[in-house]
């Protein structure tokens, strides 16, 4: 249901009709239909399942989320409450714990 | 129920279970997994007499005339017959020399059979004998005796081919998988899942374009090298069909040890990780044609990994696990994550999901 | 390799795990509805570094453990007869039927062969004319377009040797019927990736209202999945429930709208079974009355299909998080994954395989049936 991976559009072209391309599984080339994705250009990345690209990835929020991931422990340090977390730690109630 | 044949006493047979699930041959016989094991050890072997090792190893080593020989055979049913990076021929010569490298043998004269269908293309079977030649030169064995027989046309799928091969062990070498013992290290020669990535991509209904070509190749030089290290290599296998992961559970399974692996230190080329990723495959069930993964005591390790890397067939080996007696019989890897996974033996062919 | 390797990285997967790890102070549960996000879980080991508290049941978003077991039968019907091609992604070759798979009908000299794609078995049907070329169309919503696709340039192409058997799922009714269950403990869900990459999300917030479960759209690459988690233990932690999409990149909320303009013509909204949980209406799609004359159930008239069922076989409790597949009294004697009774144990993420491999390993399960693995590495 839900294996569909990652490919670059290299080259576009009709086959009878239908908007076809070759497309780059980081080094494996495979042949997949774009008709679901009529605003894809070449070196665009794709999600494709069974042949098929069914969106674009957006490399802004792959970036975005990626930053994110960074952050968190950083934030966790700077923002976080020591408090609720050495009371956890120790097996107290967060809650019931007053700095 | 099947018809049982009437020669073939039901009860004499050691454990009828595995084969009442399938009472014809299916596809999953000959994948190299499980099924396949049970066929050998519940129909064959038992009429066979029994030999205890017998179906434990590809090879069979045995005295005779106060030498010991080494002394296998394989079967070769590839499609299709040529595919990047070689063919049929290749894969008949180098599978053959292959087992029996894997008992520490030096392979020194083969034997081939052919099976034609009527029809085929003659050019194709020259073409076919041409890479078994050039196959064997380079692997300096001989061909020396064959035999061939055609089948009637729509029975035999163009050519199927089969070799044996001898070849003589050297003293003081005893590799099997029972010596696999705790503590032993486990290192495999080089990157796994070439080759089936490389047949798979020229597969109908799977086709894909990649730079892959098969990693076939005559593996005793390389066995030469590691022996010239420590004559006391415990276990040593060509991870054929089934991948890596059958090799080590029938290893593991033989020795009743358990093997512990690192996942990040299996080397896998990047193109061959995408394609399994494109086609939902582990690349630890993918065939390898040119790879051996050996067992060695800890001692012995790193001069053998030494001498693996000096030599090009080794160049990329690296130290992937160790035996450990926990889980006996079974593999586990521990992933890039520090999770825990179990490396089961595939029940049949490993094939392309979509879920 | 771009957009893979990065949502792999081991560094920050510990992030995200300290996270969950800092955030939960009780046990929760939480459904992944996709086969795909079980695979990777159980490959990457993920449900070992996630807190004891947070507990994953494993959902019935695996088409080959939901597909009817009478469509199988079907299946198997029409590829052992001798003028059919019998294409089919390989998920499907070992499901047992009633007491059948795909491989057995090859041996008997079922022409079977496994594609990649649904456009690949199109391309068997224009290269051999004088043979009937039948595609299993099974999956969700991510796999319909395709399916949908092909049948559309069948009739623009005109192959009139080629049909498809037809047996699509839809995800929200299935959340709608573990919800109403009685017997559920789900609190969360994890919804499928790229079923809403091509359905948007449109469909989720209803069910976040009405039965107060926060849902979660998530990727299959481990940190994806570990984001996934770390959200919906927050939202479980803050008692609140709402649609949250952290799938950005392949997830826009319209999702594909071409896809879905296609899925209109192509097919219809059905009943469907789902095998071990009963007839969830409205919860398929089958070809409209438009394509019917690519409908395999019609062209290939297989009626008398006694289906058969293992009486023993309790794989719809266990695909719906009721029970754990170690309860079921099949489990590790009368089914293994050599001899599956049912799809969960044939499924390479089949709850009851994945349960299976790790029962091996040995250790006895947790109050709450996680398996005590021994310590390694």
């Amino acid at each position: 249901m839900c294996l569909a991976v990652p490919g670059k559009v290299l080259q576009v072209w009709d086959s009878d009709g239908t908007r076809m391309a070759n497309v780059d599984f980081g080094g494996v080339l495979k042949d997949v239909c774009l008709e679901f994705v009529p605003d894809i250009e070449i070196g665009d990345y794709a999600i494709v399942h069974v042949g098929f690209a069914l969106q674009r990835l957006d490399e802004k929020s792959a970036l975005e989320t990626l930053a994110l991931f960074e952050q968190m422990g950083e934030m966790e340090m700077e923002f976080g409450d020591p408090w609720a977390r050495a009371a956890k730690e120790s097996g107290l109630d967060p809650s019931e714990v007053t700095p | 129920m099947a018809e049982v044949l009437p020669s073939l006493d039901f009860e004499g047979w050691s454990c009828p279970v595995p084969l009442r699930d399938s009472p014809t041959v299916v596809m999953g016989h000959g994948g190299g997994g499980r099924m396949s094991a049970e066929l050998v050890e519940h129909l064959f072997v038992p009429a066979f007499g029994n030999q205890a090792d017998a179906g434990t190893s590809d090879c069979a080593v045995f005295e005779l005339g106060g030498a010991r020989l080494a002394f296998s055979t394989d079967t070769f049913v590839v499609r299709p017959l040529f595919f990047p990076g070689g063919s049929i021929g290749h894969l008949a010569v180098n599978g053959t020399v292959n087992d029996l490298a894997m008992s520490g043998a030096v392979p020194s004269h083969l034997s081939c059979g052919f099976i034609l269908e009527e029809g085929t293309d003659l050019s194709l079977i020259g073409r076919i004998a041409q890479d078994m030649g050039a196959a064997a030169g380079a692997a300096g064995v001989a061909v020396v005796t064959g035999d061939t027989k055609v089948v009637d046309a729509g029975h035999g799928d163009q050519v199927y081919v089969n070799t044996a091969g001898v070849g003589l062990v050297p003293a003081g070498v005893d590799i099997r998988p029972q010596r696999a013992a705790v503590g032993d290290v486990v290192i495999v020669s080089g990157a796994i899942g070439v080759h089936g990535i490389a047949i798979m991509s020229v597969r109908e209904g799977l086709e894909f374009g990649t730079q892959i070509r098969t990693d076939s190749a005559a593996l005793h030089p390389l066995v030469a090298a590691m022996l010239a290290a420590t004559l006391d290599l415990h276990v040593l296998r060509d991870p054929t069909r089934g991948g890596l992961a059958t090799s080590l559970n029938e290893i593991a399974s033989t020795a009743g040890v358990g093997v512990r692996l690192v996942e990040k230190a299996i080397p896998v080329p990047a193109e061959v990780g995408n394609a399994c990723g494109l086609l939902g495959l582990d690349p630890m069930y993918v065939a390898n044609e040119g790879k051996l993964v050996a067992f060695v005591s800890r001692a012995d390790a790193d001069a053998v990994l030494a001498a693996m890397r000096a030599h090009p067939l080794g160049a990329e080996a690296a130290i992937i696990g160790e035996c450990v007696d926990e889980h006996a019989g079974m593999v586990v890897a521990r992933t890039a994550f520090g999770g825990t996974r179990v490396v089961d033996t595939p029940l049949g062919e490993q094939l392309p999901r979509i879920c | 390799m771009k957009y893979l390797d990065e949502f792999n990285d081991p560094a920050l997967a510990k992030r995200l795990i300290d996270d969950i790890s800092a955030t939960v102070t009780r046990p929760w549960a939480i459904m992944e509805v996709c086969g795909g996000q079980t695979h990777s879980i159980i490959r990457n080991g993920i449900d070992q570094l996630i807190p004891d508290e947070v507990e994953m049941i494993h959902g019935p978003g695996c088409p080959v453990c939901v597909t009817p077991l009478e469509l199988i039968d079907k299946a198997l019907a029409i590829a052992a007869r001798p003028d059919v091609i019998f294409c089919s992604f390989g998920d499907m070759l070992r499901v047992p039927g009633s007491g059948r798979d795909l491989f057995r009908i090859k041996s008997e000299g079922g022409d079977i062969r496994v594609v990649y794609s649904p456009l690949d078995a199109l391309k068997i049907a224009r290269e051999n004319p004088d043979r009937e070329v039948v595609f299993f169309g099974i999956g969700f919503e991510t796999t319909a377009p395709p399916n949908a696709m092909t049948v559309y340039q069948a009739a623009r192409l005109g192959v009139p040797n080629f049909s498809m058997l037809v047996s699509h799922v839809r995800v929200p009714p299935a959340i709608e019927a573990i919800m109403q269950s009685p017997t559920c403990r789900v609190q969360a869900f994890l919804a499928a990736g790229h079923v809403c990459s091509v359905m948007g999300t449109a469909e989720y917030p209803p069910l976040v209202e009405r039965f107060s479960v926060p849902i979660v759209v998530t990727g299959f690459e481990p940190l994806d999945i570990l984001e996934g988690i770390r959200r919906t233990v927050h939202q479980l932690e803050d008692g609140t429930a709402f649609l949250d999409n952290a799938y950005q990149r392949a997830v826009p909320s319209q999702g594909n709208p071409a896809a879905r303009q296609l899925l209109a013509d192509v097919f219809e909204v059905t009943d469907r079974g789902w095998r071990g949980i009963g007839v969830i209406p409205d919860s398929g799609w089958r070809l409209s009355a438009k394509y019917r004359q690519f409908d395999a159930e019609h062209r290939f008239q297989v009626g008398d299909i006694s289906t058969e069922e293992s009486s023993v076989c309790r794989s719809g409790e266990v695909l719906q998080g009721f029970i754990k597949p170690h309860e079921c009294s099949a489990f590790g004697t009368l089914c293994t994954p050599r001899n599956p009774l049912g799809a969960t144990m044939v499924s390479s993420e089949g709850a009851c395989a994945a349960y299976y491999l790790y029962r091996r390993l040995g250790g006895a399960p947790t109050p709450d049936g996680r398996q005590v693995v021994s310590s390694i590495g």
